[in-house]
Parts: structure tokens; C-alpha cells; sequence
């Protein structure tokens, strides 16, 4: 196990493109780092570039303290699992885990107890003699985390595991992953463009943009402190909406009424004429449940909803809205780039499931305007991001991940008899059972 | 399909294999008659003889079939394992790496493939003469690369493209060198795809004619097409017609035999279950 420094990384394809720019990234032992971003920003590249699969074009990459740049990936005792797989077809389940072991001329006898080990964790033990090609998705999936966990590697590496499988599928496997991870408190890199697995996997999240890293933070900090429009938009969903609002003294106006804002917030935006206001669907409800005693604390407006969906347990309103061209272009191009395609300006309103508003009709809103954030829309930077509260969220998350570490590794405590390489594996076994 | 469909097909099925097949048919049925027999105007012959498979394996042109025949396999499967095992090493390279000049190693290889080889015959002939590989086996070797090397690239590449490379990464990642990932992992994925080449190229080889009759003149290095040519009957006024046919047939059943073993690993699809399917 080990620490992963990245200084300054640089990745130019013979075109001089930069697929990765200037990155540098400190992830720290045991942790869970997400590289998430949309198609193109260059996530992969950088984890192909930890790994060794990829040349550094310019800058350090520092693996346990040790500079690993001209280091072929076999020197770097790292795992990867990888989007399609990559499973051995000629051989069977036990020899696709036990491969790594193989090559390093691993005795049979550890190649057995390790393999099984790995199996016992991975629930695969019925399905060791059998070859990749007669395994479901699943099997297949986990197949090749069993490779990746049957050595005692310095770190694992995932290359969007799990967007071959199904949607559901693909939720019990996130939590398998997150729970592996705890046990074996290996550090873990982990891309993906799909923000839900970001959120819920990452001790922290490393947003990219055109090979530029835009926010690292905790989930919770990207979440409710965003730097700029391309991380709020991307982190949430539905996502945030951005509506128009021009700036009057301590108020916003809005295609949703006006705002009010502390004196705070209200000098961070002052000297601007035409801003944008990013508001999460959740700080929405229909008016007419709310508390009277949460009512002061924004404002209500009223307009015509355009669909509803209900999901049972929440539902979502789609207000349309207008917005100058200025900002109508822009919020096409924000979508474009986060891999969606916006071809009206709406809102998107998340209110009580019991709400009766029903589609084409006029109806009260109420918005909760404490935690709504202002935007430049010439640069997109968050004018009201307040880092300490954001830092504190960090923080408060890497507390939690420690406390974690430590719980679940005291509760697999080695089964007995394991050297000492196996014992992490080993444990999890324990927990499992 | 609609049973109308299907009668159809299986007329249509029947007719190309009769097709196919009747040339054959008749090669067995002349290797079967007795010399009288030959010219009888019958498909069939009229009284089932082996004289002719006698002639030809113990009899006045054993001499010079059963060298033949040896220099043949000889030759032939000496051809296709180095033309293989080169034609790996290129393909590969050509399937995975990025050089310059790849466009030209296959145009050329195309080039090669495609250059009318009695052309080249006559010259081939002289320079061999000169340099002594005249009448040997590599001297025969050396011109079936010539046949068999380019379109072994091809058929490989194409099988080598095939295959994910990821799992090479993954090879690589996992602890493996680059020869070692080629070998493990590469080499077992590509085997349907090297034994249809080298089947390919071993009949290239086989078949061969020109080479054999102009650059061979004893029985050193002269391979059994070449021989075939030369075969003449029990007196001036009798054709061989059936001895070269059996001899024709026996010729055969090395290249049936071989397809049969290597049946179940030509069919591909060992690829099936690499990645999501």
C-alpha cells in the first residue's frame, strides 16, 4: 500500500493535444480517490498514466514515495481492473486470478490458498473451473477484481468497472466495491463518468475538465460548495439549474421572482450586471407544505409547471423559464460539455411526492434561497462559494474514513495462522462469513 | 424460413457440392481402373483394380513418388513453420505498434503475393545455379516463403487485430514482460487464427508447380507435383492416366487428414467471453 503523488502531470498526444494538463494530485494511503468527468476530460488517460500504460509527457509520478515515471507497468506492483475486463479466455477462473501469482513464481501451494481466499471473498468458489466466456456480467466483474486483490498490490486502480453492467446489478456491485476497499483499506483510484458512483464511492472526488482538474473534495463538499458552474452542473441529479438573475442591491432578480440574499453574499456579487444563480432541485417544494415556520426563510412565486413525473417516493416538476440568448447559449454549451443535451431552459423542481400540482396548471412555489449559489457566467466561478465551510466538509470526511479504516479492519481481524501477506485478505474472509 | 426456402436451399447445397465434388469422384473412379480399362467410356470402372496404387507406391514409379512425396512434406512443412513463425512476429508488430512505413511492409507483402511467378521463374533458375541452391531443399524453401510469407501476414494481422488489447495491458499490469504477455496471453488467444495460416500456407506450398518442375532435376528436392509430370507409362504407347491419378489421390489425403485435425481449431470464437459480450 501506498500514497500516489501526482506533480504537475502533462500528457500530449502527437498532435500536441493536451489529454492531461498540469495535474497534480496528492492521494493519500488507503484512500478513495474518484476521477469522474464527462467522455473526453481525460480521467482515463490519467489513470492509464499511474498505472504505466500510458508515457508522461511532462511531470512526476510518485508512487510510495518512489518515482515511478520510466517504471514499466510490471515494475509498478499495482492492479487495475478494467472496463471490459480484460479476462483470459484460454483459462479458467482459477488461473485468470491466479495469473498474477504465476508470473511472479508464486509456489502452488500460495497460489492455492491465495486464489481461495480471493474466491471466498468474491463468492466465486463454484465457478473456479469453469472459463470467462460461460460467466454472467456479474461473475465476470468480480472475476477480475479477484485478480486485482489476489496479490498484495500497492494500490488498485478501476477503469469504469462497472458501466457494463446493468443498473441494478451495477448498484450491488458499488457497494461490494466500497466495502471491499474499507477492508482491505488499500488505496483505490477509481474512474467513472456516472456522478452517482462518484458520490457514494469516493473518500474524495476529482473533478476534470478538459484535462484540468476542476475540484478535489469530499462528495458533500462538491455537492453543496462547488468552485464553478462546470462542477455544480456535473455533481447532482437532477442536475442544478442556473436561471438568469440581474443583481439589485441585496436581492436577485429571477425569472422565479426575487431573491434575497445576506449582506455577505450580497457584496460577493456586487459589480456584476447579469449573473447566474444555481439552485438544486431540493431547495424547491410546492408552497403550499411548507412549514410555517421554514416559510421566512425564502421566497415564494408562481408558475406554470410544464411536465411532472412521479417516482413514489419524490417527484419532480419541469418549469420552463426565459432566458437572454447570452445565457440560453451558454447553458447549451455547459450541457453539451456535461454530456447532455438541454434543448429548452427549465427548471427542474423536486417537490413533495404528496404535492398535487399536476402538469399545465399554475402553481405556488417556495424556494429555499439560504443555500443558493451565484454564478459569473463569463467564467462560470462560484462568487458566493464560501472554502471554509467547504474545507470543514473535507475534513470532517477524512475524520470519517479513518474511523471507518480502523472499524472494519479491527472487526476482520486475521483469522489465525495467515503470514502476514494474507492477512488482509484473509480478514475480509472473517467479515464475510 | 419457410419449408419452400429450405427445399430450395438444400437443392441449391446439393448442386454446388456435386459440382465441387464430381471432379474428385472421377479422380477416384480412374485411380480404381485397370490400364484397359481407362478409355471405356464408363464413369465407373467396370472391375475394381489397385494396380495403379500398386505402380505408384511399389511398383516402376515408386522411385520416383516416394522421394517425392518425401520432399514434399519436407519442404512444405519446413516453409510453413519458419513462414508462420515469421509472419507472427510481423503481424503482431503490424497489429500493435505504430512505425513508419507499416503501409508498405503490407503493400509490398500484397505486391509480392500477387507478382505472376513464372515470371520470375527463369531468373530464379539462373541465380540458383549459380550460387548452388539449385536442386535442394532450400533452394525450394526460399521461393514458398516467397508464396506463403504474404498472405500468412495478412490472414494474421487480421486475427491478431482481433484480439483486445487489453488483455495485453492487463498482462502487462498483472506482472507480465511484453514477451511474456505475448506468449501467455497473445499466443493462446491467436492459435485458431496460426493454425488456419499455417494450414493455408502448407497447401500454398503443396500445390505448388512451377517452382518444383524448374527448380528441381533429381529426385533430391523434386516435390510430388513436379514428379506427377514426369511419370510415363509401362510402354511409349500407354498414358499413365491412372497412376497419376491415384497418385494424385494419395497427395490428397495428407491435406483432408489435416483440415480434419485442425477442424475444431480453426473455428474461432476461443475470443467469446474476453470482454463483455
Amino acid at each position: 500500500m501506498a500514497s500516489i503523488e501526482m506533480n504537475n502531470i502533462v500528457k500530449k498526444y502527437g498532435d500536441g493535444f493536451p489529454a492531461v494538463n498540469d495535474v497534480s494530485l496528492d492521494i493519500a494511503d488507503g484512500e478513495f480517490m474518484i476521477l469522474v468527468g464527462p467522455s473526453g476530460c481525460g480521467k482515463s488517460t490519467l489513470l492509464r498514466m499511474i498505472v504505466g500504460l500510458e508515457d508522461i509527457t511532462s511531470g512526476d509520478m510518485v508512487i510510495g514515495g518512489k518515482r515511478v515515471n520510466d517504471l514499466a507497468p510490471r515494475d509498478r506492483n499495482l492492479s487495475m481492473v478494467f472496463q471490459n475486463y480484460a479476462l483470459y479466455p484460454h483459462m479458467t477462473v482459477y488461473e485468470n486470478i491466479a495469473f498474477p501469482l504465476r508470473l511472479a513464481k508464486t509456489s502452488d501451494d500460495e497460489v492455492r490458498r491465495r486464489v481461495n481466499e480471493a474466491s471466498d471473498v468474491l463468492e466465486l468458489k463454484e465457478h473456479l473451473e469453469r472459463k470467462p466466456a460461460n460467466l454472467s456480467g456479474g461473475q465476470r466483474q468480480r472475476v477480475a477484481m479477484g485478480r486485482a486483490i489476489v496479490r498484495q498490490a500497492e494500490a488498485f486502480l478501476f477503469d469504469e468497472p462497472l458501466s457494463n453492467l446493468d443498473a441494478k446489478l451495477r448498484g450491488q456491485m458499488r457497494t461490494e466495491i466500497s466495502r471491499l476497499q474499507r477492508r482491505l483499506g488499500i488505496t483505490t483510484v477509481y474512474v467513472t463518468h456516472d456522478q452517482t458512483e462518484a458520490m457514494t464511492l469516493g473518500d474524495r472526488v476529482c473533478v476534470l475538465r478538459k484535462g484540468k482538474i476542476q475540484q478535489v473534495a469530499s462528495p458533500r463538499e462538491l455537492y453543496e460548495q462547488p468552485v464553478n458552474l462546470f462542477v455544480a452542473g456535473f455533481i447532482g441529479s437532477p442536475p442544478m439549474n442556473f436561471l438568469p438573475a440581474t443583481p439589485e442591491g441585496n436581492t436577485l432578480k429571477t425569472p422565479f421572482g426575487t431573491i434575497d440574499l445576506d449582506a455577505e453574499r450580497a457584496a460577493k456579487i456586487a459589480g456584476h450586471d447579469l449573473l447566474l444563480v444555481g439552485i438544486r432541485p431540493e431547495y424547491f417544494e410546492d408552497a403550499s407544505l411548507v412549514d410555517e415556520a421554514k416559510r421566512p426563510l425564502g421566497s415564494t412565486f408562481r408558475a406554470r409547471v410544464d411536465v411532472t413525473e412521479w417516482l413514489g417516493d419524490s417527484q419532480y416538476a419541469y418549469i420552463p423559464y426565459d432566458a437572454p440568448d447570452s445565457i440560453k447559449a451558454q447553458l447549451r454549451d455547459l450541457s453539451k460539455e456535461l454530456d447532455s443535451e438541454e434543448l429548452r431552459t427549465q427548471a427542474i423542481v423536486s417537490i413533495d411526492a404528496t404535492s398535487r400540482i399536476r402538469e399545465g396548471r399554475e402553481a405556488e412555489f417556495w424556494l429555499d434561497s439560504r443555500k443558493v449559489h451565484v454564478f459569473d457566467p463569463e467564467s462560470g466561478e462560484n462568487l458566493t462559494r464560501d472554502p471554509e465551510a467547504g474545507a470543514e466538509l473535507t475534513r470532517m470526511a477524512a475524520q470519517d474514513r479513518i474511523e471507518q479504516l480502523e472499524d472494519s479492519q479491527a472487526g476482520g481481524a486475521p483469522s489465525g495462522g495467515a503470514p502476514a501477506g494474507g492477512t488482509q485478505v484473509g480478514g475480509a474472509t472473517a467479515a464475510s462469513a | 424460413m419457410s419449408t419452400r426456402k429450405k427445399v430450395m436451399w438444400w437443392i441449391g447445397g446439393a448442386i454446388i457440392v456435386v459440382y465441387a465434388l464430381f471432379p474428385i469422384a472421377w479422380i477416384i473412379s480412374i485411380s480404381l481402373k485397370a490400364p484397359s480399362d481407362i478409355a471405356n467410356g464408363q464413369f465407373l470402372p467396370s472391375s475394381i483394380s489397385w494396380g495403379n496404387y500398386e505402380t505408384v507406391l511399389t511398383g516402376s514409379a515408386s522411385e520416383l513418388f516416394l522421394p517425392a512425396l518425401r520432399n514434399s512434406f519436407g519442404i512444405c512443412l519446413i516453409a510453413t513453420a519458419i513462414s508462420c513463425l515469421l509472419a507472427m512476429f510481423a503481424a503482431y508488430a503490424i497489429a500493435r505498434l505504430d512505425f513508419p512505413g507499416k503501409k508498405v511492409i503490407l503493400s509490398t507483402a500484397l505486391a509480392v503475393a500477387i507478382f505472376p511467378v513464372i515470371s520470375i521463374v527463369t531468373p530464379l533458375f539462373n541465380v540458383w545455379r549459380q550460387i548452388g541452391l539449385y536442386d535442394t531443399w532450400p533452394g525450394l524453401i526460399l521461393p514458398y516463403l516467397s508464396l506463403t510469407l504474404p498472405i500468412s501476414i495478412w490472414t494474421m494481422s487480421a486475427f491478431f487485430r482481433e484480439i483486445p488489447w487489453e488483455m495485453e495491458q492487463a498482462a502487462q499490469v498483472d506482472g507480465a514482460t511484453t514477451w511474456q504477455a505475448f506468449r501467455k496471453v497473445i499466443v493462446p488467444l491467436a492459435a485458431p487464427g496460426v493454425f488456419t495460416t499455417a494450414i493455408i500456407a502448407f497447401f500454398i506450398a503443396w500445390n505448388d508447380f512451377v517452382y518444383g518442375i524448374v527448380l528441381t532435376s533429381t529426385e533430391a528436392a523434386r516435390p510430388v507435383p513436379a514428379a506427377l509430370g514426369l511419370f510415363s507409362g509401362a510402354s511409349q504407347f500407354e498414358d499413365p492416366t491412372g497412376a497419376i491419378a491415384a497418385a494424385a489421390l494419395i497427395v490428397t489425403i495428407p491435406v483432408v487428414v489435416l483440415v480434419l485435425l485442425f477442424q475444431r481449431r480453426i473455428v474461432a470464437g476461443l475470443t467469446n467471453g474476453a470482454v463483455k459480450g
